[in-house]
């Protein structure tokens, strides 16, 4: 098999793909909350994406990811057999992992896929796992059967209702009634804002997965600087999991949008085909 | 000095460099500098006054033989010039183009003393361009060792070490975190001062001598060192991760959009070609009003990028005055002719943003130069109650980087100091067996040409422990 081939490929949901690629080296080496930067062609842009999952033996490595710009539109259209052209990684500090006690783990959207990783690694280190993946409508929801297998219960929820509980309110009445050690949340920054002041009153550790624009991922740009209790610090060096309850989420939100005007001009122009060539 | 038989005509004007005009230049990428024709070359190279003893191989980090060459190029013989140069210097293209001559070896050049140095650097160039253009010839191996070595990086510093260890006959492989080899030279140093086709040609020939790249590998994660050497079968290790960590002023509002270090501003533009967005994908937003903060070079290369990508004003804004700008000389004045400002004696105390959170004004205090520091340079003070507003909507932060420390921090036993620089000996061994470094790890922040001499220190004292271990 050929470095970084595509071995196979999954719709999950709409616009929710899983590859698994061939990366032996990373495979050796990844764990649980660290991410790789995978760059589709000498044109490409640098895109960090979360590992959902790593296979020693095969050499392979999983990850999902969001069809939303034009590189992930890009990569989406890319079918088993073809090769991705870099692939850097592991890159980030590993979650921590060990007996915490009853640990609450939430996530949205696309981190479904990484949190499973997680559930599963904090669940062998003896933890009980409560588990909440939430999505905007139900449709997008995925890894249901997967996440209730490995957790002691789950939960679902959704924007929109259509599926479990709408929205995370219901988590106000669980956590007034059971006490927990630990919180981990994957997901939007809406949603980690949400949790982190849900779980602020009963002081429960929360750490967040933050995704701020990355360019290197190895330290060297500072485009990734999050304000963390005050202190500048580097998301791809430094996180990318951080302490919630003093992360400073508005600028966060503010960062991530820099560039919105430049990333709908590219998209739009690759969906025109004016520049069949790019990234590529 | 000139006592030689028939004194010579000493000429006291250098020939000038040719260049693009600034008006034109600072519309493109392209290398600002032409580089001399040969007969331009032969013309300066006769200044030479081919001293008995020259001061300016004093000057020279590495001791290229200077007289030496320059005699070899005089007489026509290019081929035997810049082997001369290379038997010290595996990168003459690139240091003729970037290295600071003039506090180098033109500085000590005794023709200085009534007229212009002899131009050493362009006349390295001329030669390195000439063998460039007639195609590297790959010299003789040794035959192999059967030792492996590992050199983590590929600036100046790791792609000297490989070349000279591969010379040697030993298996060489680079792991560069980068997607792309040459380290500063590709990453941060401008197209318009280095053009990348000439780091590519150096990066050719080192892979034509049996180098293996690997790309995308970031030692203290995909691998760490100590695995490299007892899991990945390598001999020894060679550091050269360069100091690439960018400061920032910590001061309220950088946090804002439209405010980047200088590396996140270089590395868009040079290695992601965002100049030439939306082709390439990676994008970059230049605002009309510049400011960039620092007096170095980078500030220099910061700045006359912003321009090229078409800011209306470009204004540098440095804390102390000229005469301490830390910039090449050369460098300054290309950058004062393509119409940018420089702002002496003024320091940011904070930004100001819109409601979008996108920078729009900047606060400034002027200084005043007080007494000298440990630098020896004269310490910028601040001046009470003197705060000051600019409009700008773009802000480079170029106030200076630290080491890398992803090494450090995965490298059990790795002696560093107290600034992150990895302690090595003169030859760059390091506190553990079969480790060796060199190039801004070591240094912090210097030079391409330090960098390059660390490098073959390093191949020679690697070489030499390899052959003695059994
Ligand atoms: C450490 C880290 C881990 C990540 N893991 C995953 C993952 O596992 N799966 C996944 O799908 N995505 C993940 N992301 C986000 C992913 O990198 C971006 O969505 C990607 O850059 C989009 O590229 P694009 O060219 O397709 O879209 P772009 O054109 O770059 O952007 C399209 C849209 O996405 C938004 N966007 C861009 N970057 C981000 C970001 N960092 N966070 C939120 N929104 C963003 C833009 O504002 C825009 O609306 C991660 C990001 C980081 C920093
Ligand atoms: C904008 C700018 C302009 C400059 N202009 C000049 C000039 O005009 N003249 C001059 O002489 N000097 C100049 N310098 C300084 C000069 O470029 C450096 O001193 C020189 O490049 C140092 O070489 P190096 O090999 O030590 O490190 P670098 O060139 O920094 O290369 C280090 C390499 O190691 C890689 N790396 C880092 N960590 C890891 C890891 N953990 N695993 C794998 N790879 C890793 C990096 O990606 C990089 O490619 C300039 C510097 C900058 C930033
Ligand atoms: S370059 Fe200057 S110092 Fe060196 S030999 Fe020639 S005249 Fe003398
Ligand atoms: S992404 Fe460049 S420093 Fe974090």
């Amino acid at each position: 098999m050929k470095m970084y081939e595509i071995v196979r490929t999954e719709e999950l949901a709409p616009k929710i793909k899983l590859f698994e690629v061939f990366a032996p080296e990373i495979a050796k080496k990844a764990k649980p909350g660290q991410f790789i930067i995978v760059i589709i062609g000498e044109k490409g842009e640098r895109v960090p994406l979360t590992i959902a999952g790593y296979d020693a033996g095969k050499g392979t490595i999983t990850f999902v990811f969001n069809e939303v710009g034009k590189t992930t539109r890009q990569l989406g259209m890319m079918k088993p057999g073809e090769c991705i052209w870099n692939i850097t990684g592991p890159l980030g500090n590993p979650s921590e992992i060990k007996y915490f006690g009853k640990v609450l783990c939430v996530a949205g959207g696309v981190m479904i896929a990484p949190m499973l990783l997680q559930v599963k690694a904090l669940r062998e280190a003896g933890n009980t796992v409560v588990t909440v993946i939430g999505a905007r409508i139900k449709e997008l929801l995925f890894f249901k059967e997967e996440m209730k297998a490995l957790s002691h219960r789950l939960y679902v929820a959704t924007d929109d209702g259509s599926e479990g509980y709408r929205g995370l309110d219901f988590l106000k009445d669980v956590l007034a009634s059971e006490k927990f050690d630990r919180c981990v949340a994957m997901g939007p920054v809406a949603m980690l804002q949400t949790v982190c002041e849900l779980t602020r009153p009963y002081k429960i550790p929360t750490i967040v997965t933050l995704m701020p624009i990355m360019v290197d991922g190895m330290g060297m740009c500072g485009v990734c600087r999050v304000n963390v209790g005050g202190q500048m610090k580097f998301g791809c060096v430094d996180g990318p999991e951080f302490d919630g309850h003093i992360v400073d989420f508005e600028e966060l939100i503010k960062r991530q949008r820099m560039f919105l005007p430049e990333e709908r001009l590219s998209a739009l122009l690759w969906e025109l085909g004016g520049c069949s060539c790019g990234g590529k | 000095m000139a006592e030689s038989e028939s004194k010579p005509k000493i000429k006291k004007k250098a020939v000038p460099m040719p260049k693009q005009p600034p008006e034109v230049r600072k519309h493109n990428f392209n290398e600002v500098a032409l580089g001399y024709t040969e007969e331009q070359a032969l013309e300066e190279a006769s200044r030479c006054l081919q001293c008995p003893k020259p001061q300016c191989v004093k000057g020279c980090p590495v001791e290229i033989d200077i007289p030496a060459f320059i005699k070899l190029l005089r007489e026509g013989k290019y081929e035997e010039g810049i082997r001369k140069i290379k038997e010290k210097n595996s990168l003459p293209a690139i240091c003729g183009r970037v290295c600071p001559q003039e506090e180098q070896c033109q500085m000590m050049c005794v023709l200085g003393k009534v007229g212009d140095p002899v131009s050493i650097g362009r006349l390295e160039r001329f030669l390195a361009d000439w063998e460039r253009a007639k195609g590297f010839t790959i010299p003789e191996k040794a035959p192999p060792t059967g030792k492996r070595v590992a050199v983590i990086g590929a600036g100046p510093a790791g792609l000297t070490a490989a070349a000279d260890l591969a010379k040697l006959g030993h298996e060489v492989v680079i792991f560069e975190a980068l997607h792309l080899p040459g380290g500063v030279l590709v990453y941060g140093i401008p197209e318009f001062r280095l053009p990348k086709s000439i780091v590519q040609a150096e990066v050719d020939y080192i892979k034509k001598l049996g180098v293996e790249l690997k790309l995308g590998y970031l030692i203290g994660r995909t691998y760490t060192i100590p695995e490299l050497l007892k899991d990945e079968g390598f001999d020894a290790v060679f550091i050269g991760t360069g100091a690439g960590l960018p400061q920032f002023l910590g001061v309220p509002g950088e946090n804002l959009g439209g405010i980047y270090s200088a590396n996140e501003f270089l590395i868009r533009v040079n290695l992601m070609k965002s100049y030439a967005f939306p082709e390439y994908d990676t994008p970059i937003r230049i605002g009309r009003h510049v400011a960039v903060i620092g007096g170095g070079n980078v500030a220099m290369d910061a700045a006359r990028s912003a321009l090229r990508l078409g800011a209306e004003q470009v204004c540098i804004v440095y804390r102390r005055s000229r005469e301490e700008m830390p910039a090449r000389k050369e460098e300054i004045e290309n950058a004062e002719e393509e119409g940018i400002i420089c702002k002496f004696l003024a320091a940011p105390t904070r930004f100001i943003g819109d409601e979008k959170g996108w920078v729009k004004q900047m606060e400034c205090i002027r200084m005043e130069l007080g007494p000298p520091d440990e630098s020896g340079r004269r310490r910028p003070v601040p001046v009470k109650g003197s705060e000051f507003l600019m409009d700008v909507d773009t802000v480079i932060i170029a106030i200076g980087r630290t080491p890398n420390p992803i090494i450090q921090r995965t490298t059990e036993g790795l002696a560093v100091t107290k600034w992150g620089t990895i302690v090595t000996d003169e030859n760059g061994k390091t506190s553990l067996e079969g480790v060796y470094a060199g190039g801004d790890i070591v240094t912090g922040e210097a030079t391409v040409i330090s960098a390059m001499g660390a490098g073959k220190k390093a191949a020679r004292a690697i070489h030499e422990y390899l052959m003695s271990k059994k």
